[in-house]
């Protein structure tokens, strides 16, 4: 198979080439002889081809029937299994009613049907004759027009129906139906609920959380104090959802300006990635790594939530908090950068 | 002007088909249509299927819109599934588990609009690549191909329209993620995601837009892009693989009355009774699994639609951080700090223009690089042109290795791998995976091409062991027929064109270009087996030495 | 007097009287040992925690220490609680097989009565989790809308929103939670295996324990209404079944459509 010994310095020789001398070709040998099926020839196999054909169709009607049993007999379902049970007999019937026919036809026409390829010419596409008459008719039609000769009505009527449309795009500002200006379009993303001594409060249950609940190893899913009453809920918990958990401060390492964001290495970390905004959700406790289940993004908590793989490119802000007076966890102040993926006012 | 014999209708069916067809002028269709030929082969049928998945998520579609409810108000839930009675949650998603749970049918309908969404998606993809890797986008259906490509874009919209309509918390992650993905956008990125959400995400717009999208705006364009394919279709005629009796300039195959139509027609009820079976027995986007959307909780395991996974496995493998250097780059302004969010644009973009560009240009970069421009309507077989296979290979491997990285978290899970191992294998499959696959493709394709001239000239082995008077043991091959052979040797090999020079006689940069395009393209290359060269072997060996089935040398 | 006495020769007079003992003895030795299954979860007897001792010496002190107290293969359990050993080796996690990013659940080494004896002689070295009450594994009494609530903001970013599992980095992962009993549910959530976080009391209450056990053994039992459930974990495995059954099934179609007929 590797014999190069017919190669020259352009090719290798070992794959084959048509020579110039014989660019001849194989002639057509036209269509291959009509085969006659087993049902053209006998008429016992024509017959027995019939009788499938007009049995595919009656499994076609007893699916049919099938599908009004699973509807009107099963009826409205009243457990899961039932639904279930159902759900397959509405699929069986609606299958065989469908396939007997489909099988059938196709049945009918491969035993059945005359089965002669026939050979068809194809036309041009274009004719020069079309295209010489179409080019005619086109210069007539701009002719007549005299748009060749009036530039002053071409340039207007060009610059007219250029702007016409425009207003249609700008009909699209108010998309947005907060009345918002674009200035606070970019700005609300950088606040959310959280403010000094607002309750770090159990999601969902709305519950407070005292300092000596939060054990080492264990994690809370935390909203704000008043998120459920807010004017939009949703909207705030996406910005303000913060997950709580408790290190052994010997093994923070904290950077400066953060020393008092914790009490007795509690922690609290906005849930929403830094990627694409999925919730950071899982977390590792022995590791201390928190891991984004959407792009697999991993942050250190013992880093201050540092990237450290996925594709997440900065790492989760920090909730200052601290205790009130009778002991449960409240925030300090709102986050001081903006929570979320980034963006590009973001800065 | 009336004839003197006007024809009178025997029939009642006849007078009432007389009375349209005066009406309509239908004869002139049938004298057209009615027994037009079409070929007959099982790889031309993806089309079909696509268009038949179309028809039944209208079908299935329209049932569903009588009962769902895109309104995003909050209401809690009092339907019949007990786990979610009293949950909280979006009218939306409430009418969803209406639609599941107590609407008699409602399960098996959404099971059948979903499953029918995937396979439309996945039928019109396999008809894209048999298209490419036969080669029938060629002249004259160049347009045809372009609109294709638009539908396939078409068909990913409507699916993600509409997965994300129920509201639920796998397709509203899947919001979010875009909504990530679009305030990434520079300059005008935070305003698209107001626009689009009616404020700050969530928002409660959402859902009825998607509905509008989904149920008005893609169908109608996907139904006018099917209209101008199909109309291109008939204008053309459809391609036909290499054979004897067909030619450049004939369509060979079964007439439109009564078989074509009966099996077409027979098939779109057996797609359908495909799709029931399924939507009968495998459940689908178990949406009370999911739970109502809300931006806290996220599920182990969360992926888009198969079709929009190659998207969700480049976000996964894009690394976010190298060390302490950071791909979200923050640029100073005279007005302050803007940041580049390269690690979610360059996954988000460049894959996408990469994938969707060489898909829409790939016809004129063969046609410049081959200067074919005639038309072509018989087709290749894929081994016959091993460049356009090749390359064809590896952006299916680009593709597959983005869809795979999507599914690495369950990939981890069932192969008892680690997830971030996972993540670098993908990574570097990335870049290398297209290019082994290329020169895998390239020369399985020569080989194979090797293998067919060797049938022609030496025929089949038969099997069948002889033995010579002198005692040496052969295998008999056995000769093909004409019609066999014509197959094997009806097509066109192309050859190397180098850099020519123009009417004014000067040879232009991009001409040199194309001359070495050319030669990557086509230096190795395989051409088909000649009369001359059978003739050959045939005297060289003698025939019954041809039959006895020793290797001819090749290009002796 | 005379019918009893005479009922007393009855030949079924034996068999009742049989019957009479079986269901008294029975019955006594149910409530007996309710009494007692009642006061075991909490109630160790010496004899527990010495036999506890002896097995921990002979199976677990090579990782974990002579007295628990930790080596570099195995941490220390003081303070662990019976709770986390009725767990970890009611399981099969432990003994671990080897040394690796997880342990793995595994057929039991030990038969109830040797677990509780280790549970008794770790539940000895410090307080900890005790082995919950049969009260807060009742499912009768647990609402599956509010544990089915909590579950998914606690529990389903690892265990995956149908409790089919889920991947964690480097090698671990959170197991899928079907057929895992009602004890063992409530005492990883609080204890924290491994890399689980711990749910103590506090975060998520008995009560809310209680419902998430239901919500979980109702979602177990009902099943998947729409037919097979391709192993619950959403569009990767319903997209691959399209590619390999659903278009697999229509080529086979289409190849019989467009092939001769004999």
């Amino acid at each position: 198979m590797g014999d190069h010994s017919h190669g020259g310095p352009n090719d290798s020789g070992t794959v084959a080439k048509a020579g110039p001398a014989s660019l001849e070709k194989f002639q057509d040998p036209g269509l291959p002889p009509h085969r006659k099926r087993l049902a053209d020839t006998y008429p016992r196999a024509e017959k027995r081809a019939e009788r499938q054909v007009a049995w595919l169709f009656v499994i076609s009607i007893i699916g049919t029937l099938s599908f009004f049993i699973a509807y009107f007999v099963i009826g409205r379902t009243d457990s899961i299994s039932a639904l279930r049970t159902q759900n397959m007999l509405l699929g069986l019937g609606t299958a065989f009613a469908m396939l007997g026919i489909g099988v059938g036809i196709v049945h009918w026409a491969k035993t059945l049907m005359p089965d002669h390829e026939v050979s068809e010419s194809r036309h041009e596409i274009r004719p020069e004759a079309d295209r010489q008459d179409a080019a005619k008719i086109i210069g007539d039609v701009i002719e007549e027009t005299g748009i060749k000769r009036r530039p002053l009505i071409r340039n207007t009527v060009i610059g007219a129906i250029a702007l016409a449309p425009i207003p249609a795009i700008f009909m699209f500002r108010d998309l947005d139906r907060t009345g918002a200006s674009a200035n606070q379009i970019v700005d609300r993303l950088r606040y959310t609920m959280w403010d000094k001594d607002v309750k770090l409060v159990r999601d969902p249950s709305g519950t407070p959380i005292k300092a000596s609940d939060v054990q080492i190893g264990s994690v809370f899913h935390v909203i704000p104090e008043g998120l459920s009453e807010a004017e939009h809920p949703l909207n705030e918990k996406a910005k303000a959802v913060v997950l709580l958990m408790r290190l052994d401060p010997s093994k923070m390492n904290i950077s400066p300006g953060r020393e008092n964001w914790h009490y007795n290495g509690i922690v609290a970390y906005s849930k929403i990635c830094t990627h694409v905004g999925c919730p950071v959700a899982l977390y590792e406790q022995q590791t201390h790594h928190l891991l984004c289940p959407c792009h697999q993004s991993t942050f250190d908590l013992t880093q201050e939530c540092k990237v450290i793989f996925g594709p997440a490119g900065h790492a989760l802000p920090q909730l200052p908090i601290t205790v009130d007076s009778e002991g449960f966890l409240v925030a300090q102040s709102d986050f001081t950068e903006p929570v979320g993926p980034s963006y590009w006012e973001r800065g | 002007m009336s004839t003197a014999t006007e024809f009178r209708a025997k029939t009642r069916t006849g007078r009432i088909a007389d009375f349209v067809d005066q009406r309509v002028g239908g004869s002139m269709m049938v004298k057209e249509f009615g027994r037009k030929i079409f070929p007959d082969h099982w790889s031309f049928m993806f089309g079909e299927v696509a268009l038949y998945t179309f028809v039944i998520l209208l079908i299935s579609g329209t049932f569903l819109t009588f009962f769902f409810d895109p309104s995003m108000a909050e209401t809690h839930y009092d339907g019949s599934y007990n786990p979610l009675r009293g949950v909280e949650m979006s009218v939306a998603y409430a009418s969803s588990l209406d639609i599941s749970f107590d609407v008699r049918g409602g399960l098996f309908m959404r099971q059948v609009h979903h499953w029918s969404a995937l396979l439309f998606v996945a039928s019109v993809s396999v008809h894209m690549l048999r298209v490419f890797f036969t080669g029938a986008f060629r002249k004259p259906r160049e347009l045809n191909w372009v609109v294709g490509g638009v539908l396939l874009v078409l068909s990913m919209a409507a699916g993600f329209t509409g997965y994300s309509l129920p509201d639920d918390l796998l397709s509203g992650n899947g919001l979010r993620i875009i909504d990530g993905v679009i305030k990434a956008i520079p300059v005008v990125g935070t305003y698209i995601s107001a626009f689009l959400f009616g404020g700050e995400f969530p928002g409660n717009a959402i859902i009825g837009r998607l509905y509008m999208l989904h149920i008005m705006l893609v169908p109608a364009l996907i139904l006018l892009m099917v209209a101008i394919h199909l109309f291109m279709v008939v204008v053309h005629k459809h391609t036909q693989y290499p054979g004897p009796g067909r030619t450049e300039d004939n369509v060979v195959g079964f007439p439109v009355g009564p078989v074509y139509a009966a099996k077409a027609g027979g098939f779109f009820f057996i797609v359908f009774g495909v799709i029931a079976l399924i939507s009968g027995f495998f459940t689908i986007n178990p949406i009370w699994n999911y739970g109502p959307y809300d931006p806290s909780p996220v599920s182990a395991g969360t992926q888009p639609d198969w079709y929009i996974g190659w998207v969700d496995g480049a976000l996964r493998l894009m690394p976010g951080v190298l060390g302490n250097f950071s791909f979200e780059w923050i640029i100073p302004f005279p007005w302050g700090n803007n940041t580049l969010v390269l690690n979610v644009l360059l996954p988000a973009l460049v894959p996408a223009i990469v994938l969707l560009g060489l898909m829409f240009t790939w016809l004129w970069i063969e046609r410049w690089v081959t200067r074919d421009n005639r038309e072509h309507h018989i087709l290749d077989r894929p081994r016959n042109a091993p460049f356009r296979t090749a390359v064809g290979v590896a952006g299916v491997i680009f593709y597959s290795v983005m869809w795979a990285a999507a599914s690495s978290d369950l990939i981890a899970t069932h192969f008892h791998v680690a997830l971030n191992d996972v993540t670098y294998w993908l990574r570097v499959l990335f870049f290398a995976g297209p290019v082994i696959g290329f020169i895998v493709t390239r020369r399985l394709c020569l080989a194979l091409q090797r293998k067919d001239r060797d049938i022609v000239l030496h025929g089949r082995e038969a099997g069948i062991i002889e033995m010579s008077p002198e005692g040496a043991f052969s295998e008999r091959h056995e000769p093909l027929d004409e019609y066999k052979r014509y197959r094997l040797v009806s097509f066109e090999s192309h050859d190397v064109i180098p850099a020519q020079p123009n009417a004014a006689g000067h040879i232009t940069g991009a001409e040199k270009r194309r001359g070495a395009l050319s030669r990557f393209f086509f230096e190795d290359r395989v051409a088909p087996v000649t009369p001359a060269e059978l003739a050959e072997a045939h005297a060289h060996h003698g025939p019954a030495a041809v039959e006895s089935g020793e290797k001819a040398q090749i290009g002796h | 007097m005379k019918a009893l006495s005479q009922r007393r020769r009855h030949p079924l007079a034996a068999a009742a009287l049989l019957l009479i003992g079986l269901v008294a003895t029975g019955g006594l030795y149910t409530a007996a040992g309710s009494v007692n299954e009642a006061k075991a979860s909490t109630v160790y007897t010496a004899s527990d925690v010495e036999e506890g001792n002896k097995l921990f010496v002979a199976n677990c002190a090579t990782c974990h220490g002579l007295n628990a107290e930790g080596t570099p293969d195995g941490p220390s359990l003081i303070g662990v609680g019976a709770a986390a050993v009725d767990f970890q080796v009611g399981t099969g996690r432990m003994p671990m097989q080897m040394q690796g990013p997880q342990a793995q659940a595994k057929p039991v080494q030990f038969t109830d009565e040797q677990i509780g004896q280790l549970s008794a002689f770790v539940a000895s070295l410090g307080a900890g989790p005790a082995v919950p009450h049969e009260e807060w594994l009742d499912t009768s009494l647990g609402n599956s809308a509010n544990g089915g609530a909590v579950f998914r903001t606690n529990c389903a970013m690892c265990h995956n929103a149908a409790a089919a599992g889920g991947a964690l980095t480097r090698g671990k992962f959170a197991p899928s939670l079907a057929g895992v009993s009602e004890a063992h549910i409530y005492e990883a959530m609080a204890t924290g295996p491994q890399n689980m976080p711990v749910f103590n009391d506090s975060n998520i209450s008995p009560e809310e324990k209680r419902d998430v056990i239901t919500f979980l053994k109702e979602i177990e039992s009902q099943g998947s209404p729409g037919g097979a459930a391709l192993g619950s974990l959403g569009p990767v495995s319903e997209g691959l079944f399209i590619w390999t059954a659903g278009l697999g099934i229509i080529i086979a179609f289409t190849i019989w459509l467009t092939s001769r007929s004999s």
